[in-house]
């Protein structure tokens, strides 16, 4: 059934979120601290678990796939909803102080990838389906 | 009459009506990328950049703060647009994710989540320097707003920045996701965002959730569960790491 997999998507996200809730209590700051990676890692986990058993049906999958349909959609509605109009009137200190560090964030990421190459290179094309 | 019962329905049912605008917008995006820009531009990337022309357009007719979902009748874009939905999308996109790219790379995005608060942190508080902002407290705030728009207000509180401060460095926590969101898919071919691994520095370097997961999705929709993976880890950290030991070096350095 399909709220199966809903309901697994579920539980996930509030384990990992409760947990990145707590992580950040203990380190005694006011913020999530990688709830959702936490949710991520414990779905793949999850749902390889439940594949190797037999429990992934495709109606089950379903249910996490068509979320992930929807992921883009959320992110043209969330952009919707950014304060766009906030950091236009910040006037240029928000502006240059938004752009700089980022580009400069940015000029790193080749020098990062090199340096930190992954051991069996398969470059673009390892986003295989393991379930 | 007629129109007060119109308005007063769309609000009602906003999830419903943020369902049909989105999926609208989405439509158009993907037509003027086609036949616009030959796919060379992705629908994605179009429908993103329209959403925050939307955002700009709900900011100065209101003056509120939640963008388009200020205007009644698109209210329902806060809950489909808000953090809840966004988070539970995100980690579904983590089914079909290889769990073996993401522990190799695990080693550089801790470097690269690192590298990024504290990178960006002194980059903003250099140039609040640059425009008279001297002391440690507004320096730390603009450089910790320089790293996320959580960050920035979360820091300022702790530092005991002034609200005016604070402001400021909400602002450009969201000039970051919004240049982010805009620049990722025009710079990934340059600095070789196509694969995994490099999604992964990507994320833990930028950091800002929103930016990256809409860049992502902009550039390649395959690639955002890894981005996410190590952004997710960032406004935390940014929240340990910004009002406590970058702020005590900025004192020792600014007083």
């Amino acid at each position: 059934m399909t709220i199966y997999g809903v309901a697994l998507l579920a539980v996930c996200y509030i384990v990992g979120q409760l947990f990145g809730e707590n992580l950040g209590k203990l380190l005694g700051i006011d913020a999530n601290v990688g709830g959702v990676g936490f949710a991520m890692l414990m779905l793949i986990l999850l749902s390889d678990w439940l594949s190797k058993r037999g429990f992934m049906k495709p109606e089950t999958e379903s249910g996490i796939s068509f979320w992930n349909q929807m992921y883009i959609p959320i992110i043209v509605a969330m952009a919707a909803t950014q304060n766009v109009a906030a950091a236009i009137s910040g006037g240029l200190l928000a502006i240059l102080a938004g752009i700089i560090p980022t580009a400069i964030a940015f000029a790193m990421i080749p020098m990062l990838s090199r340096f930190f190459k992954p051991k069996n290179t398969e470059g673009g094309h390892d986003h295989g389906n393991n379930h | 009459m007629i129109m007060e019962t119109i308005t007063n329905f769309l609000a009602k049912n906003g999830l419903v009506v943020a369902f049909l605008v989105t999926g609208a917008i989405m439509y158009a995006a993907n037509f003027l990328s086609i036949n616009a820009f030959k796919k060379k531009v992705p629908g994605a990337a179009i429908a993103i950049v329209f959403g925050l022309f939307m955002a700009y357009i709900g900011g100065v007719t209101t003056g509120g703060k939640n963008g388009i979902a200020d205007i009644k009748i698109f209210s329902g874009f806060s809950l489909m647009g808000g953090a809840m939905l966004r988070d539970f999308a995100i980690i579904s996109t983590a089914l079909g994710a290889s769990f073996v790219v993401m522990r190799q790379s695990g080693i550089v995005g801790l470097v690269s989540l690192f590298l990024g608060v504290i990178l960006t942190f002194f980059a903003g508080a250099g140039i609040a320097y640059v425009f008279g902002y001297t002391d440690a407290k507004s320096m730390t705030t603009i450089g910790a707003g320089a790293c996320t728009y959580i960050v920035g207000p979360v820091t300022g509180a702790a530092v005991g920045a002034s609200s005016e401060l604070i402001a400021l460095s909400i602002a450009i926590g969201v000039v970051k996701a919004t240049i982010v969101a805009i620049g990722t898919p025009l710079v990934a071919k340059y600095i070789g965002l196509n694969n995994p691994h490099t999604a992964m520095i990507f994320g833990g370097i930028i950091g800002t959730n929103a930016g990256v997961m809409a860049g992502l999705a902009a550039t390649d929709p395959k690639l955002v569960p890894y981005g996410a993976l190590t952004a997710t880890f960032y406004t935390g950290l940014g929240c340990l790491l910004c009002p406590s030991v970058l702020y005590i070096f900025m004192k020792m350095c600014f007083g």
